[in-house]
């Protein structure tokens, strides 16, 4: 704090070329550092297997100058896993960040929302009830897409409930564990009366996985990402007066509804496609926001820093997934076995706080 | 010592008033809350809306700023219908403070100022050398200054109200809504954040606020409007309007009107069922 003794009373601006915008030197290092960190762990993902490669040789193919050898395994074997990765794990992370901001509360999460739940549930579901119209949408739309349906059919059933005159944080939370819950519990008892190898089958969409991507899958993921990211980082200009409510928002001129109905639906949507790409994997949403807002020292989740924590998350725990046991563990287990605790622990801050 | 000067409102309100609100009908789910109601805002002076609890005095405020669609009638803001103006549009022309907004945690005392310049800014110019410099100002006219690098959740109710205001004033607009300013304030911050809204009205703002407490209504403005079941029961100068009678029909309060020693505007005595003396002994210690 005693840098900051100089006599400043209003932020320092930026300018590029003619676009301004506020200098914060913190938050743009710690960004940039986690983009290191992100890229690092990405290509160490790349490197690690039963076949290890080299960090440097890992940097050099991926830019085009690597052995015919290495080339084959990273580009055809290990790329679209750890790009699969590295997409979820923004869209999960910014997902986190848009759904925290708009409800005010670091519980909220795509998780808590019931997208994931909803997904899980339709694609259990069709998997297990063998008959003829699931078939035949499996069969037209493929299993993802169905899922990714289920999620968003879930997301709108819960937001929907929660409109009372506007969203309020806590209410969308409540209903979105309710829903959440009512979810899991069509897909235990879908489960429970299944026949065993149906049961198998729906396991990768129980608990999210990073196994067996294919570049079709990781294209399809990068560009519904990337479409939806244009999107957010358009209407994300308005989501500053929005964390001081809808009043205070609508005083400053922002047009809060249209705002929020946009970006929970662009939250829910990457959700989605996270969802669609690899399972339901838990808590990265709901932890990634909060570090990053813990690192940049941010009064709300950081969108950018969000999606580079939420991916160095992922791919971080794919990694400890793969290596710390001798049997390779879907990359959800260990997540959660992350996001528990962090759960507890912001709960217990919380209360802390209000006593 | 009563200074009996005689602050008239303008006769030809309608030509100069920016704010008014025609006819308008406003409703929760069906239920009228204010009915039918017509009144101008006069220019340049701090006017004060004061009524019993639920009469409608916050859904009168909140219509005027916009945040509440009349399901009749028109709010006029500068010659148009409020409705029709973009939400932008208005916040360049009307600061708005709703009751007891919350600011995110960690979050400093320059950034939620600077916040108040939103309406001002583009998608690719967020923070020109201009804003920073009505920022500093807006800090400045509030006493915010040192403490513009605090978080807002660490300062005293007071301080934190005194930012607030301040992120109004940012967005750089002479028309000022606050809706109950002083809420959850002791009497010395209240009487604070009060002269500061004084401050700004001397410098220009017209300023509208909804207020609890009849004293500091009386005491700080020029042109009260007294509220009774979503319709005015009177409005104009404190002088003009406080009476016994008025005080009992509009709170069914009974009290006594006396002239405020320190400003000699009209000061409200509550009478209640305990506690009073001979009324003619109370003159006396009030006036002695």
């Amino acid at each position: 704090m005693s840098e900051t003794a100089a006599k400043r009373t209003a932020a320092p601006g930026v300018r590029l070329g003619f676009a301004s915008f506020v200098w914060r030197p913190w938050m743009v290092s710690v960004t940039l550092l986690l983009a290191a960190a992100t890229f690092l762990v990405f290509c160490l993902s790349i490197g690690v297997g039963d076949f290890p490669i080299g960090l440097p040789q890992v940097v050099a193919t991926i830019f085009g100058r690597g052995e015919r050898v290495d080339e084959f395994v990273i580009m055809d074997l290990r790329m679209p896993r750890a790009l699969a990765g590295l997409i979820v794990g923004i869209a999960l992370g910014v997902s986190g960040a848009i759904t925290q901001s708009i409800a005010r509360n670091p519980l909220a999460s795509p998780d808590i929302l019931g997208i994931t739940g909803g997904a899980s549930a339709m694609a259990v579901f069709l998997v297990t009830v063998s008959g003829g119209v699931a078939a035949a949408i499996v069969g037209s739309v493929g299993l993802s897409a169905a899922a990714l349906a289920g999620g968003l059919g879930t997301g709108l059933l819960v937001y929907f409930l929660a409109w009372r005159r506007g969203i309020e944080g806590l209410r969308l939370i409540l209903i979105g564990v309710s829903v959440s819950a009512v979810m899991e519990a069509i897909t235990v008892w879908l489960l429970v009366t299944a026949d065993i190898r149906d049961v198998a089958r729906s396991q990768a969409w129980l608990i999210g996985s990073l196994d067996n991507r294919s570049w079709g899958e990781v294209w399809t993921a990068l560009w519904c990402t990337l479409a939806l990211m244009a999107i957010v980082a358009y209407a994300a200009f308005h989501l500053g007066p929005m964390h001081f409510g809808d009043e205070v928002a609508a005083g400053l001129g922002v047009p809060y509804a249209r705002v929020r109905a946009v970006l929970l639906l662009c939250a829910v949507l990457l959700a989605g496609v996270a969802v669609s790409a690899a399972g339901p994997v838990p808590f990265v949403a709901l932890v990634a926001p909060q570090v990053a807002l813990r690192l940049t020292r941010c009064p709300a989740p950081p969108l950018v820093a969000s999606g580079l924590v939420g991916a160095l998350l992922l791919i971080g725990a794919d990694l400890v997934a793969r290596t710390a046991l001798p049997i390779s563990l879907p990359v959800g287990v260990v997540t959660a076995a992350i996001g528990g605790p962090f759960l507890v622990y912001l709960l217990v801050r919380a209360n802390l706080k209000k006593s | 010592m009563a200074v009996q000067d005689i602050a008239k409102v303008e006769p030809e309100l309608k030509d100069v008033s920016r704010l008014a609100a025609r006819g308008v009908t406003v409703g929760y789910g069906g239920r009228a809350v204010i009915d039918d109601l017509d009144v101008v805002i006069p220019p340049g002076v701090i006017t004060t809306i004061i009524g019993p609890n639920g009469c409608g005095k916050s859904t009168l405020l909140r219509t005027l700023s916009r945040l509440l669609k009349p399901t009749k009638g028109t709010v006029v803001l500068d010659g148009e219908d409020i409705v029709k103006l973009k939400t932008k549009t208005v916040a360049k022309k009307l600061g708005l403070l709703p009751q007891a907004p919350v600011a995110p945690e960690g979050l400093t005392v320059a950034d939620l100022v600077a916040r108040g310049r939103h309406p001002h800014q583009t998608w690719l110019q967020q923070w020109s050398s201009d804003d920073a410099a009505v920022v500093e100002r807006a800090l400045a006219m509030t006493g915010v200054s040192d403490l513009a690098d605090r978080p807002v959740d660490a300062l005293s109710g007071g301080q934190r109200q005194r930012v607030w205001i301040s992120m109004t004033l940012a967005q750089g607009t002479d028309l000022l809504l606050l809706d109950e300013p002083t809420t959850y304030l002791d009497l010395a911050h209240a009487i604070d954040v009060i002269d500061l809204v004084d401050d700004l009205h001397e410098s220009g703002c017209t300023v509208v606020m909804v207020l609890h407490d009849l004293n500091l209504a009386t005491r700080y403005s020029d042109n009260l409007i007294v509220m009774r079941a979503g319709s005015i029961l009177a409005q104009g100068h404190p002088r003009d309007v406080i009476t016994a009678e008025l005080l009992h029909e509009a709170f069914g309060l009974r009290a006594r009107v006396i002239d405020d020693p320190v400003s000699g505007r009209p000061l409200i005595v509550p009478i209640g069922r305990t506690h009073s003396e001979n009324s003619e002994n109370s003159d006396q210690q009030n006036l002695g």
